[in-house]
């Protein structure tokens, strides 16, 4: 969000980058002045808060396991596991709230603290959201158990009843505290009523005169019936066993039992699920599913799946009055109740500023093949949508742009497209880093990619004169044209020094010479350099011979090989033989007819003019004597 | 088998180093250093796995890595090595080595040396890519391919050798105190002899 007032009421204008925009003041009249700054507006800041950080390492490592589990089992069998992945992911969230709960407790930084405050209510809602989706979708709990769990939830995301608990037994005389009856309240409400029991038991020892009523109380309290989903009892009996004691209940009520204790009157009518009593203790409920929960467990504890969202309606209706329009999280909340799996998806796209929650829940959802699929104007389905724009979010990060590269791989139809686009975009600072993002492409068969990046980092190592760092990066590639021009850099320097400069790479070449044709020329040029070293007169004399009539060497160094011809026709040894020479001679004669034809340079110079023709006049000595005496070798018969 | 334990740390860690024990104390050491790479801050940093306040010995805590102390360190830590017991020496990929001193006592960091531009091209910088200590010499070796032998107490280089290799130095090593052992990114391994003056290797091998 831009909270910068002074720029309000100017025109701007913006300029899109990777991640981010660029917005800077503008005019749209001649006149007036104009302000020098450029402001960054950064699309995510939550990828770059060092614990968030976390959560989208340790999410990344769940959802590819997820991606990994077996397809052939029927889905039945899966449901522990997808409920288990479940609760992996929210207790991945609900350690990155503890530790930002921590850093905002104990940051100085006034700003910072608010900050972290912030992100940690907005885990909190998260992870309400998430554990309501894994009770009503994943685990889709049937009526019995439904109940058992939304108690669970409940109970998982009020824990300031457990603390005030703590502070009035802790205290002197906890059946005085002034918070007492509310932790007994709050934990009949939360349908704990063991701990309930427990607390009033301190009570009636204080009072041994209402003994008897404090009695009936416990006694109504243990005999509540809660349904055993792994037992034997089935729903219907439990229902006629609940019926009954919420009757005694009824009984005790009417019969003014407890008129003589307010509290426990109060208790009671809890018990029976009478809503203005519950709602009078709204600021114990704190919310209105809290509110929705306790009214079930104490009307309706066999409510179906399918009767939640009358109940969850009507219950929002009745605790928020009408102050004012319901907060995203309550419309995100009653969708789930109605179970619109795509509402609550399409709402929390809306309301949260990063990707990540919605992408991982819609692609678990999709897992246990809850979300029809939908064909979107794009061609995928929401789930490759939600995937595909949180990896592209992540690739803008510096560094966990390698997260992204598993989430691509994962959306079948589009994930290879983005990956391919995206990975070239990747800032290459370092030979190492440029090598792991090769290994992606390489194990994903991306050549044109791979080919881009080696490309790149020949054009870098060519700029600082790094021959043969070029040179290796365009093997790698096998990108036969760029390693031609730095073969053609290798022979112009060899002209211009006399010597080859990095004889080890080009020594030891091997297969790859054979990428393209300067290059197998540079090799073999420089083998014959070895081998008229070692004094292997005759094989350097047939490789050189070699290079011209395979038409391996380019037309402009026929001269050059020509002249490194002259030492070995001038030995005292005939090293070229009759047949060798007659081929020598058309070579030149190729050479000197191509040079006299009048499309040649006619602005060389005199001086140059004539040193060519020196040299063209030596070698046909040369090369006239060298056949007078081969033929003279070869025609004499040895005796 | 001995329970494997995981930490994320929100950084990508590059290199990991034992810190050297006294060789009188049989001990095995405690005490690790790390480098970080590919973030826009990257840090030095010493960690410690020895159980030294909380008393209680369950099994999930002991273990636990806890950072003591840490330094930023501009460029992404290519390598990083003990010099000896206080002293570590990382190589970053803007082409800088820079030695560290690691204070036990008051369990901070403090920079010793730096050379800036120990590896570079003529208009540009040079990542770094491997070094290796032998008190008080360090010799390192970078994509410029060039070798560089630095000793601990003195300003400049002691020696470089220009032109190396014609392609990336990955790595470096010690055959004997004063021979090295290089390899570059072509697969050839060259044996440097640093008691002579000449600039080329002793001998190449290649793989």
């Amino acid at each position: 969000m831009i909270l910068s007032t002074e720029l309000r009421g100017k025109h701007m204008g913006f300029a899109w980058g990777q991640g981010n925009i660029f917005v800077y003041e503008t005019l749209f009249k001649a006149t007036g002045s104009g302000s020098p700054f450029i402001h960054e507006v950064r699309k995510d800041e939550d990828i770059y808060s060092p614990i968030l950080r976390k959560l989208f390492n340790e999410s990344h490592h769940i959802f590819v396991g997820l991606q990994t589990i077996r397809e052939d089992l029927p889905s039945k069998n899966k449901k522990p596991q997808f409920v288990s992945i479940s609760k992996n992911y929210r207790s991945v969230i609900r350690a990155c709230m503890e530790e930002l709960q921590q850093v905002a407790v104990s940051t100085k930084n006034a700003e910072m603290s608010v900050q972290y405050g912030n992100q940690v209510s907005i885990l909190l809602a998260i992870e309400l959201i998430w554990n309501l989706c894994e009770v009503l979708f994943i685990d889709a709990a049937p009526a019995g158990s439904l109940l058992l769990h939304l108690l669970d939830w409940v109970r998982l995301h009020k824990a300031d009843v457990d603390e005030k608990a703590r502070d009035v037994l802790q205290s002197d005389s906890p059946a005085e505290h002034r918070d007492y009856w509310d932790v007994v309240v709050s934990y009949v409400l939360q349908g704990r009523l063991d701990e309930a029991r427990q607390m009033l038991g301190k009570k009636a020892t204080l009072t041994p005169a209402a003994n008897n009523i404090f009695k009936m109380m416990d006694n109504l309290l243990s005999k509540m019936p809660f349904y055993n989903p792994g037992g034997t009892q089935t729903l219907t009996e439990f229902d006629v066993k609940w019926r009954h004691w919420h009757e005694e209940v009824d009984r005790c009520l009417q019969d003014n039992s407890f008129a003589s204790n307010q509290h426990l009157e109060v208790l009671c009518k809890i018990l029976l699920g009478d809503e203005d009593t519950l709602l009078e203790h709204k600021d114990l409920l704190g919310t209105w599913y809290h509110f929705l929960v306790s009214r079930l467990l104490f009307c309706h504890p066999t409510v179906k799946p399918t009767e939640l969202h009358y109940y969850a309606q009507s219950c929002m209706t009745m605790f928020l009055d009408s102050r004012s329009a319901p907060e995203p999280l309550d419309s995100i909340l009653l969708a789930a109740f109605e179970f619109d799996i795509h509402q609550v998806i399409k709402d929390c796209s809306i309301a949260l500023n990063n990707w990540w929650f919605v992408a991982h829940l819609t692609d678990l959802l999709d897992h246990c093949k809850l979300l029809q699929s939908h064909n979107l104007h794009f061609g995928s389905n929401l789930r490759e949508f939600l995937l595909l724009e949180y990896a592209s979010g992540l690739f803008t990060h510096h560094s966990l742009w390698q997260l992204a590269v598993d989430y691509f791989d994962h959306c079948l139809e589009f994930g290879r497209v983005y990956l391919e686009l995206q990975i070239e975009r990747v800032p290459l600072d370092t030979e190492r880093k440029a090598l792991k993002v090769l290994r992606i492409c390489e194990q994903r068969q991306m050549s044109e990619q791979v080919r881009s990046i080696c490309k790149i980092m020949a054009m870098r190592a060519l700029r600082n004169n790094r021959l043969g760092s070029a040179l290796s990066w365009s093997i790698r590639a096998k990108d036969a044209a760029f390693a031609t021009l730095i073969s053609e850099r290798f022979l112009q320097d060899y002209c211009a020094k006399g010597t080859f400069s990095d004889l080890d790479l080009i020594d030891n070449l091997g297969p790859a010479m054979l990428l393209s044709d300067r290059l197998t020329f540079l090799g073999k040029y420089r083998e014959f350099h070895k081998l008229y070293g070692e004094k292997r007169f005759k094989e350097a004399a047939k490789l050189l011979l070699s290079l011209m009539t395979a038409k391996i060497a380019p037309r402009s160094f026929w001269m050059t090989l020509l002249t490194d011809a002259l030492p070995l026709l001038e030995q005292k040894e005939v090293i070229f033989s009759a047949d060798q020479t007659y081929e020598l001679m058309f070579c030149l004669e190729e050479l000197t007819s191509s040079l006299n034809t009048p499309s040649s340079d006619s602005d060389k110079s005199m001086q140059e003019e004539d040193v060519e023709l020196t040299k063209v006049e030596l070698l046909r000595l040369a090369l006239s004597r060298n056949l007078a005496m081969a033929i003279v070798k070869e025609g004499t018969v040895e005796t | 088998m001995e329970n494997i334990n995981a930490k994320y740390v929100s950084q990508k860690i590059s290199k990991t180093r034992w810190c050297p024990v006294s060789y009188s104390s049989l001990q095995q050491p405690e005490v690790f250093a790390t480098g970080s790479w590919d973030n826009e801050d990257n840090k030095v940093s010493i960690w410690s796995i020895g159980n030294h306040n909380n008393s209680g010995l369950e099994d999930g805590f002991e273990g636990d890595p806890q950072i003591l102390c840490e330094h930023k360190h501009g460029g992404d830590v290519l390598d990083l090595q003990f010099l000896d017991q206080e002293r570590m020496v990382s190589a970053s990929s803007t082409g800088a080595v820079t030695i560290f001193r690691y204070h036990p006592n008051t369990h901070t960091i403090s920079v010793l040396q730096h050379w800036a531009r120990a590896h570079s091209y003529p208009c540009d910088n040079a990542p770094c890519t491997a070094l290796v200590c032998s008190s008080p010499e360090i010799v390192t070796v970078g994509e410029d391919g060039r070798i560089v032998v630095f000793r601990a107490d003195q300003e400049g280089a002691v020696r470089v050798i220009e032109n190396a290799d014609s392609s990336t130095i990955h790595a470096v090593t010690y055959l004997k105190t004063t021979e090295v052992l290089t390899v570059n990114s072509i697969g050839q391994l060259k044996l440097w002899d640093l008691r002579q003056q000449s600039s080329s290797p002793s001998q190449i091998l290649s793989l």
